[in-house]
């Protein structure tokens, strides 16, 4: 019977030939335009790191105080998206999460080993040892550097794979000498292809999205040691009392990033009491003011994803609201058009539940001819899309199969929701009736 | 005419006029709110910077193992490099200006502080972009000043990156004078900056501050000029080139640049974020490239929208006309003329679009007050719905006409068919 609804919806189709090329069209371009939305929706809303999300923490104290809170336009006047250098150095020593890393963002010069070559200029972290483990570093030759490393400020380096062709020509680099900002590090390991979208540890300096990949890992204290200066954002309540790298390691102001992972809720809970009696100890003249957001509530915090995308999104989906209620309209015609048809079938023992399958198939059939213009279509949506949006937000909307496969089934159920409608009016004809008008 | 038949037509196909209706209503919300972001898009693009951006290009270097710039002989030793990297580009045979500056409008990296009127303030009065240079920087940005003079060689000091900022005099940009002493009596005035007092002595028509994200929109206009130079182990040059010499001195600049000190970084790769000379107008465009891509968005969806709907009203118009062909002949037996059967089918789409408009110009005005909530949009004004419901309308008569003419091609003779 299948066989036979498919080809009496073919017959259908090529008999009107006008309707249904408005049919195609609406399906063919409202489906494309909400899913490459989608797709770089989902891209920036998405889980950077899913297997892992639920055990990262974000902490937050008020270095400030309730004088400079009474300015903080945020009605929930939470305590500031980073932590002072003696606050972060202060949750390190301690070390009570599983693993945690306090991290500032660089953007050195690396300077290539070849003569006659310009130095450039690359992007990264200093960031602990237990950094790599936490969020799951990708190596492709070596590793991360020991907490020995970290201990005793070592000239260790982990790079990129773009830094390691770029200054080596690629290979095995382990062991080699790197010139960074004009020190010298040994190469402990090369990060394989690593680019998390969003930045998720450090969305503070980083916006979120980047479309520079992370150049060089330097370990925190050999950086501070090297007087390697911080990049991205510097907030201050007050001056610096001193001036220079130094005088902002002592001051109240705030730019360093810190990230902790705890496996498990009471982890969370007993991490968010040592964080109350941290504060309290560190800034007895007010009453501790600390979060411990989980990582999706502190990227949701942060607004990642940017309001555009969100409009689009919005604006996208009405799109395809109007083109089901469209679809809805002209299948409705198509369907009512041929009542006599109907009349005929049913006369001749066809049940109600028939003429909805064979109806419904025909709808589905008008789904699976837009889908097919709509993967055409979506596929010049992704390419379209890095020319209209920023380069580091297009990046995210990927062509994949998945992607093409939604696309199919939402143009193919969207039309079928459409036509439930007009399907079920066409079952509700009745026989002796449109026989006699005849 | 009477209305009376095409209510009574109207009545037997509830389903359709209201799915055609409720497509009409969702199209004029949709629209008039995209077409508003369009819009608003648009201006935002527009606005003029206030700095002449003809033949102004902006190098971003970095110096590698270049001293810390803690300490007062370090800062002595970054300041005399940037000096020498100035007097470089000065020489350029293609350059008309240079100058070491901060940063620049549309650029993005921002320092911005709070302006008292009072050392003690808790609040500060305004917030304000500040734009560390020499007596140079209102010639060589082309800065209009309205009021006062420029600042003297005299005057211009330098500091540490991280340095105290504690200039004696500055430039104001009249938005920020008018927003600190509304009576328009700025210049000559003291004003605090981190609690130290200093003089306004001049004020500029219009500079844009550098950032074009959202926090900085309730303070777009508020810059302040500092004559300091500001040494760091990265620096920025702003150059003038000689009119249409621009493209010859971007080429030159990096290579002089590199013949007077090679341990240096100027990036030259080719998409924006890899290079670091940029003729301002590349800058103009990266800054609103998110704006600019999203009003390219905005006009697409509202095209495909537009479309679909007008296929909507050709395909259930058509639909009616196929169905009624018996009427319509009996009409014209009757004596109707094809223009009463033409006027027929578009009075009927007025009618139905015009409920349609109506509730639609409901829905835009209740779409952007919940934008306006979610998104801190502006309120819409009335003329986009106006303009809105008069192209949906037109619309809906173009869309209709095709199949009112076939109807009104139909014989009389049909009247006398059964089928």
């Amino acid at each position: 019977m299948f066989a036979y609804y498919l080809d009496l919806a073919l017959r259908s189709l090529k008999r009107m030939k006008a309707l249904t090329g408005l049919l195609i069209l609406t399906i063919g371009f409202g489906v494309p335009a909400s899913m490459t939305t989608w797709s770089v929706f989902g891209g920036v809303a998405g889980d950077p790191i899913p297997w892992k999300s639920s055990k990262l923490y974000v902490p937050q104290i008020d270095a400030w105080g309730p004088t400079v809170q009474k300015n903080n336009p945020d009605p929930e006047k939470g305590p500031p998206d980073a932590l002072t250098y003696g606050d972060a150095v202060g949750l390190m020593r301690d070390h009570r999460g599983k693993l945690q890393s306090a991290m500032y963002m660089l953007s050195p010069s690396v300077v290539p080993a070849k003569v006659g070559e310009h130095p450039f200029n690359t992007m990264g972290h200093a960031v602990f040892s237990e950094f790599f483990p936490m969020v799951d570093v990708p190596f492709k030759y070596g590793s991360g550097w020991s907490a020995a490393d970290d201990e005793s400020r070592a000239q260790v380096a982990v790079i990129s794979s773009k830094v390691n062709r770029r200054v080596f020509g690629g290979g095995d680099s382990v062991g080699k000498t790197i010139n960074i900002d004009g020190h010298d590090y040994r190469v402990v390991g090369v990060m394989g292809e690593w680019n998390p979208q969003p930045r998720f540890y450090d969305v503070v300096n980083t916006g979120g999205f980047l479309s520079q990949d992370e150049g060089v890992l330097l370990p925190f204290n050999t950086t501070i040691a090297a007087d390697m200066s911080n990049d991205g954002n510097t907030n201050c309540s007050e001056a610096p009392k001193e001036t220079g790298f130094v005088g902002l390691q002592r001051s109240s102001c705030i730019w360093i990033e810190y990230m902790v992972q705890l496996d498990s809720a009471a982890d969370a809970q007993r991490f968010k009491d040592y964080l109350e009696g941290f504060a309290r100890q560190r800034y007895p003249g007010w009453a501790p003011n600390v979060r411990l957001r989980g990582l999706m509530a502190w990227l949701d915090h942060e607004h990642v994803v940017p309001p555009d995308t969100r409009i689009s999104l919005y604006v996208a989906l009405g799109l395809l609201l109007v083109c089901l209620v469209n679809t809805a309209g002209l299948l409705l015609a198509k369907f009512l058009r041929r009542s006599s048809e109907i009349g005929v079938r049913r006369a001749l023992g066809a049940s109600r539940r028939e003429i909805y399958t064979q109806f419904l198939i025909e709808a589905g059939m008008v789904g699976l001819a837009g889908g097919a213009l709509g993967l055409l279509l979506t596929w010049l949506g992704i390419v379209g899309v890095g020319w209209v949006l920023p380069r580091d937000i297009a990046d995210l909307a990927r062509l994949d199969v998945s992607l093409f496969a939604t696309t199919l089934a939402v143009a193919i159920v969207a039309t079928m929701l459409a036509g439930l409608y007009p399907t079920m009016r066409a079952a509700a004809v009745q026989p002796a009736w449109q026989l006699k008008s005849n | 005419m009477t209305l009376h038949p095409i209510l009574a037509a109207l009545k037997k196909h509830k389903a359709g006029v209201t799915l055609i209706t409720l497509q009409i209503a969702l199209t004029l919300a949709i629209v008039c709110n995209a077409v508003f972001i369009i819009g608003q898009r648009v201006d935002r693009i527009n606005r003029p910077s206030g700095i002449d951006e003809n033949n102004l290009f902006l190098v971003t270097q970095s110096w590698v193992g270049a001293p810390t710039g803690d300490d007062e002989g370090s800062i002595d030793k970054l300041d005399s490099m940037q000096q020498a990297d100035v007097a470089t580009l000065r020489n350029l045979p293609d350059v008309e200006s240079a100058i070491a500056v901060n940063t620049l409008p549309l650029v993005n990296s921002t320092w911005s502080t709070g302006i008292s009127l009072k050392p003690d303030q808790q609040r500060s009065t305004a917030q304000a972009a500040l734009y560390f240079g020499t007596e140079q920087m209102v010639p060589t940005l082309g800065l209009k000043l309205v009021a006062g003079r420029n600042f003297t060689s005299a005057e211009i000091g330098h500091m540490g990156f991280r340095g105290h900022n504690k200039p004696p005099v500055i430039i104001v940009t009249k938005a920020l004078g008018d927003k600190l002493f509304p009576k328009g009596d700025a210049l000559g005035k003291t004003v605090y900056i981190d609690r130290n007092p200093t003089t306004i002595v001049g004020i500029v028509e219009r500079m844009q501050v550098p950032s074009v994200n959202s926090w900085a929109n309730s303070w777009f206009w508020n810059s302040v000029l500092i004559p300091t130079r500001l040494d760091a182990g990265f620096s920025r040059y702003a150059v003038r080139a000689k009119p249409g010499r621009l493209d010859a001195a971007m080429r030159e600049a990096p290579k002089a640049l590199y013949a007077s000190n090679p341990m240096r970084v100027i990036e030259t790769g080719a998409k924006f974020e890899d290079k670091s000379v940029h003729s301002f107008a590349e800058i103009r465009r990266y800054a609103y490239r998110a704006d600019r891509g999203m009003a390219v968005l905005m006009g697409v969806i509202c095209l495909i929208l537009l479309c679909v709907t007008g296929a909507g009203i050709v395909g259930l118009t058509s639909f009616w006309v196929g169905q009624r062909r018996k009427q319509i002949g009996i009409r014209r037996a009757l004596g109707a003329t094809q223009v009463d059967i033409l006027r027929y089918f578009q009075t009927e789409n007025l009618m139905i679009a015009g409920v349609g408009v109506v509730l639609g110009a409901i829905l835009a005005v209740g779409l952007n007050l919940w934008l306006m909530k979610q998104f801190q949009m502006d309120r819409m004004s009335i003329t986009y719905v106006l303009v809105g419901v008069v192209v949906l309308l037109v619309l809906g008569q173009g869309a209709v006409f095709a199949p009112a003419r076939r109807a009104s091609k139909v014989s009389p003779v049909e009247a006398t068919r059964s089928v």
